[in-house]
């Protein structure tokens, strides 16, 4: 889901096809696993046929606004198009759009002007949404497959009553890593490794406040969800000393970054990289034993839509199992629907990175809560100081330089128009 | 009375997507979010001024990088004869019909630790060098971005003074150095204002490229207002407040241009 510019950029066809593949080497393995993955074709069943026919032939459409890369889009062999099947299904266009961050979704929203029937945030968004009444009330008679939810995933703490959203997709931020130059025990990894000076400028950081203040929060052992500002404080100085090994601040990125061998450790998200680490195969991943983050994100139709019932039937399309499967398996985030789940293979189920114990779940892990505005602009505003802090050798000369170049320009300036004027007079 | 029928379409542009986008600018910069006059994001803007001495900073090493590599260039190219020229040209252009992203995301490949760079020097046993994530790949990526625009005007400008000008020039007892300096230089020089302008403005505003070449440790201007709106707390007053700003200093920087300008042209008429 936070391939999006990445995507983008590389859909723009024969130049990037031509940059890619010249200079970060395109692998052959990554051709045999699709070879591989033919050999299976996804079909869809439906239960209730009768329901998904109220539409059709009306001409009606629906503007879906998710994150990028996070649908099952048919690009793959033998997968489904999940949009497509619903309109072929319901007779309901998909208008399908994409967006990279959750802060890109509010700002959207916020600012009118956009009409969105479904949109898919993150659980501290929503609570957001739902605070500022951004999103409505959800008729769950017209969603029947909100039963496959797993129990785990019903009336979360972001929407304690279960009213406004149903869950897509959930996962875990861990750490990737090059296994051929890191030679610390996968069992030993920590977040404090991206603190380690022995890797100083090979390792990422995430581009953003919230998710770079969580990792120095679990490294520090405070709450994700603080928002004492000595706390915040202290994560701030952790972060600036983590600058120092740090070779680049980038979201989308790590993916590209990582699969080149230009970085070898960076935090990341579990789904994609799972998908990383199928095209390259020295990468290992790690959800660090001391607790990370565990984030859902969720389908809500927002105040403006004027197709909520339509919108609803996308919910419930979302939720069957077959779709369910389908989006699962393609984008590699792990599934809250309970039908689905059943029908991965072991092998995924098991695999120690979509799909963790229910202890782990349970003890280890937290999901952001929606800070207040006062938390959130001091975040921000540490973030910032964080980010334009300067080597101290280079504080020293930029601002006299710019200063005595403004003042030369000036008397450059006056110099000349003194001339002009001595000129003229003769 | 017809000119300015034909130009009214382009009147109600001006308002509806330049003038009006404008107020609104100043007024989200001078209220708080419930539409209260405020002083307050205007002065909060002051605890900013390193990243805006660092904008500017970078943007004018990248314009006089651009102008020290366009002039030259527009200079020889009005010598050659016209069928190069326009080959040369069209290679001046070639890059601007890829996309600006991709020809930005193109040099991360090329400055990175295992870079195509690095890989090179690696056979003469040079480097690695750390290129990507500095401010220096920064700079380049302005100039590499922005060049055409400093070309092409002060090319288009040069391949319009009078051939006649020069050889009278070259007539009354200039050589080639001095004809450089008292009658192209001064000629030219619109063009080179123009080409400044165009560099400038968006090499201070531009945030993609700091992102992308300089890891997100080289915030400038750019990154600050699109941290107000798509950071963690959504801001848009502060925003508007730092983009007013910047428009202020740049209108400055602008009007200290124009002072050459002008003065030249009138000595010009």
């Amino acid at each position: 889901m936070k391939l999006d510019i990445l995507k983008r950029i590389l859909t723009a066809g024969f130049a990037a096809s031509l940059f890619t593949c010249s200079f970060v080497s395109c692998s052959e393995e990554t051709q045999d696993s699709e070879e591989e993955e033919e050999a299976e074709v996804q079909t869809l069943t439906v239960e209730d046929e009768a329901y998904y026919s109220r539409f059709k032939g009306k001409d009606i459409s629906i503007n879906v606004y998710n994150w990028g890369e996070y649908i099952s889009d048919g690009s793959e062999d033998g997968t489904l198009n999940v949009n497509d099947e619903f309109t072929e299904l319901t007779g309901i266009k998909v208008n399908y759009t994409n967006y990279a961050t959750n802060e890109e979704l509010y700002a959207k929203l916020k600012g009118g002007g956009a009409s969105y029937d479904i949109i898919i945030p993150s659980d501290y968004m929503i609570s957001r949404m739902i605070d500022e009444d951004m999103i409505q009330k959800l008729d769950y008679s017209n969603i029947p497959n909100f039963s496959y939810t797993s129990d785990s995933f019903v009336a979360p703490e972001y929407d304690p009553q279960n009213e406004y959203s149903v869950p897509y997709m959930w996962g875990t931020v861990g750490i990737i890593y090059d296994t051929t130059v890191v030679d610390i025990a996968k069992e030993d990894i920590d977040w404090d490794i991206l603190w380690n000076e022995d890797y100083a400028d090979r390792i990422l950081m995430f581009d953003n406040p919230r998710d770079a203040f969580a990792i120095a929060q679990l490294k520090l052992g405070y709450s994700l969800n603080t928002e004492d500002p000595k706390e915040l404080k202290a994560c701030a100085e952790e972060l600036k000393e983590q600058k120092k090994v740090v070779q680049a601040y980038v979201m989308d990125e790590i993916f590209d970054k990582m699969g080149a061998g230009e970085a070898i450790i960076a935090p990341y998200y579990a789904g994609d990289a799972i998908t990383l680490m199928d095209d390259n195969e020295d990468l290992g991943f790690v959800i660090p034993k001391s607790g990370t983050n565990l984030f859902i994100d969720a389908m809500c139709i927002p105040k403006s839509s004027k197709q909520k019932e339509a919108a609803e039937m996308y919910i419930n399309f979302m939720c069957e199992p077959d779709i369910a499967y389908a989006n699962t398996s393609y984008i590699g985030y792990s599934t809250p629907n309970d039908a689905a789940l059943d029908m991965l293979d072991d092998e995924v189920k098991n695999d120690g990175i979509s799909y963790l114990s229910d202890e782990y779940l349970d003890n280890n892990t937290t999901v952001y809560k929606n800070l207040s505005a006062d938390a959130n602009q001091n975040m921000q505003d540490l973030w910032t100081e964080l980010k334009s802090a300067q080597d101290e050798t280079k504080n020293k000369w930029i601002v006299p330089v710019f200063m005595l170049s403004c003042v030369l320009l000036s008397i450059i300036i006056l110099i000349r128009r003194y001339i002009k004027k001595k000129k003229d007079i003769f | 009375m017809k000119t300015k029928l034909i130009a009214s379409p382009y009147l109600v542009w001006m308002v509806v997507f330049i003038l009006v986008p404008l107020i609104l600018v100043a007024y989200f910069a001078f209220t708080d979010g419930n539409g209260n006059f405020t002083l307050d994001y205007v002065s909060d803007v002051a605890q900013y001024s390193p990243i805006f001495v660092r904008s500017i900073w970078l943007a004018l090493i990248a314009t006089v990088i651009c102008l020290l590599i366009a002039y030259p260039l527009s200079y020889i190219l009005t010598g050659i004869n016209k069928k190069s020229q326009s080959t040369m040209l069209m290679i001046v252009m070639l890059p601007m019909w890829m996309n600006f992203l991709l020809r930005t995301y193109a040099w991360m490949t090329l400055l990175g630790n295992n870079g195509l760079i690095n890989s090179l020097l690696g056979f003469l046993n040079l480097g690695p060098f750390k290129m990507l994530n500095t401010e220096g790949a920064v700079v380049l990526g302005m100039v590499y971005n922005y060049l055409p625009f400093m070309i092409l005007p002060i090319y288009s400008v040069m391949v319009k003074i009078d051939k006649n000008v020069l050889e009278a020039a070259s007539d009354l007892g200039c050589n080639a150095r001095k004809t450089l300096f008292k009658v192209v230089l001064p000629l030219s020089l619109p063009g080179v204002m123009s080409g400044i302008t165009m560099v400038f403005v968006p090499a201070i505003s531009t945030f993609i490229i700091s992102r992308m070449l300089g890891g997100g440790g080289n915030l400038l201007i750019g990154d600050l207002i699109e941290m107000q709106f798509l950071g963690n707390s959504y801001n848009m007053n502060l925003g508007a407040a730092i983009s007013l700003v910047l428009m202020v200093i740049v209108l400055l920087l602008m009007t200290i241009m124009n002072q050459f300008n002008t003065d030249d042209d009138v000595v010009l008429m």
